[in-house]
């Protein structure tokens, strides 16, 4: 388990403690939290599970696979620490991770 | 005004399916995608990319399950329209009127949306602006090459469109290419191709550099650009294209009356049948309690819908539950038999 602060674009922030092994999409889908589409389910396939993680998480997560910066490219309004949400898998490693979601997915 | 016994929205996996049941028992049908090809998300998003969950099919990749899927429609007549968008359903008697933005009209008693998540649309800049400008010096998409001849071209993106066009134009415009990042997803022979002209000067290439602005009184002047180090360059520009792949929006379906609840329609599991008489949804962008997001729900739901077609489009005939091994009408059907 591992609480995830998820921070929409109005700066609402959702606290969340997401289980073990679901993605960082998943708990945000799973808990109704808004700003998140996740269009493909989780296929790697759409951009539509974009998010900006906080700076001092960026480096502790697992590195992007290939593929995620190609999609990031279609991603609406791509910064530095972009990432695509389906790609973060929740684990103890991550508990306290903190990411703001975009004001839109495309 | 085309006339049919059912119309489909949507040309993926579930829609294809269904027009093959639909046609297996008797009645004709009609299909209407925004994409211009036929395969949906299977073609779109993951033609390479091997599924593993479908029924007696080991593995397969999303075109090849299109392309079998086309093999067992090659029996029947089927009309595609593909390149149109349904904008409007609206209900004249009995019947359903049925619009697409290209002004073609059905006319008919069924309509299937096997939408998926919506129909394909480009993706666009995130500069609000830009929407001034679109379609007038602002693209994401070319008819015509010839309008940039001599002209400046900012081209944003980094896959096979935004190289391939920067190639192209690069022969009789000047063309600037601006992407996010410096690695391109493109063909690595564009790649190279594309790194050569800017050698040569024939392209100006930013890499780790996105649009901030567009700026213009009525007509497009210049663009400011920034990179990752918040350097900003103002360039001088008459077109701009954006080539960001392709998102899918639920669009107009939201405006034809239909419980709708998180981009999905809700439906009933017998018929699958929306809360508006004769107008059913299948596939992805159905939603009814336990539904899953599979290509095999989608079978069943077409199948199921196109049984509840046929009591709409033949009020006066009886439905005939029938196997296709033993079946002569079937068979004739499937042109398996005289």
């Amino acid at each position: 388990m591992a609480k995830i602060t998820y921070i929409t674009s109005d700066a609402k922030i959702h606290e969340i403690d997401v289980q073990n092994g679901l993605t960082v999409m998943e708990g945000a889908v799973q808990n109704d939290i808004p700003g998140i589409d996740a269009d493909c389910g989780g296929g790697m396939a759409c951009a539509t599970c974009h998010v900006y993680v906080q700076d001092k998480w960026f480096d502790k997560l697992p590195k992007k696979e290939d593929g995620e910066e190609d999609m990031l490219d279609m991603a609406f309004e791509p910064k530095k620490n972009s990432r695509l949400s389906c790609q973060i898998v929740v684990s103890d490693e991550i508990d306290g991770l903190i990411l703001n979601i975009p004001s839109k997915q495309g | 005004m085309n006339k049919t016994d059912a119309l489909i929205i949507g040309a993926g996996p579930t829609g294809l399916f269904t027009a093959h049941q639909l046609k297996l028992i008797g009645l004709d049908c009609e299909i209407v995608d925004n994409l211009d090809k036929i395969g949906g998300q299977c073609i779109e998003l993951y033609p390479d990319k091997p599924i593993y969950d479908i029924p007696a099919v080991p593995e397969c990749t999303g075109e090849e399950l299109t392309n079998n899927l086309l093999n067992q429609l090659k029996p029947f007549d089927i009309k595609f329209h593909l390149n149109e968008r349904v904008d409007e359903v609206k209900k004249e008697n009995d019947k359903w009127i049925v619009r697409t933005n290209g002004d073609t009209v059905f006319s008919t008693p069924n309509v299937i949306i096997a939408g998926g998540v919506g129909s394909f649309e480009p993706r666009k800049f995130a500069v609000k602006e830009c929407e001034k400008f679109e379609n007038t010096s602002v693209f994401y998409s070319i008819k015509d090459k010839r309008i940039f001849e001599g002209k400046t071209v900012s081209i944003f993106g980094g896959g096979d469109s935004a190289l391939d066009w920067a190639v192209e134009l690069s022969k009789n415009s000047k063309v600037n290419l601006i992407h996010r990042r410096d690695e391109f997803r493109g063909a690595q022979a564009t790649v190279e191709k594309v790194q050569q002209l800017s050698k040569n000067g024939k392209i100006n290439l930013f890499t780790k550099f996105q649009m901030t602005a567009i700026k213009g009184k009525n007509i497009l002047e210049s663009i400011d650009i920034k990179s990752d180090d918040n350097e900003v360059k103002t360039i001088q520009t008459d077109y701009v294209l954006g080539f960001f792949g392709l998102i899918m929006q639920l669009g107009p379906i939201a405006n034809w009356g239909l419980n709708i609840d998180k981009k999905t329609i809700e439906v009933d599991t017998e018929k699958f049948e929306t809360n508006q008489k004769g107008i059913y949804a299948v596939g992805d962008i159905c939603n009814y309690p336990g539904k899953l997001k599979l290509i095999l729900s989608g079978f069943h739901e077409g199948a199921l819908a196109a049984r509840a077609c046929f009591k709409l489009a033949r009020p006066n005939e009886k439905y005939r539950f029938e196997f296709t091994t033993t079946s002569s009408n079937l068979l004739k059907r499937l042109g398996k038999k005289d």
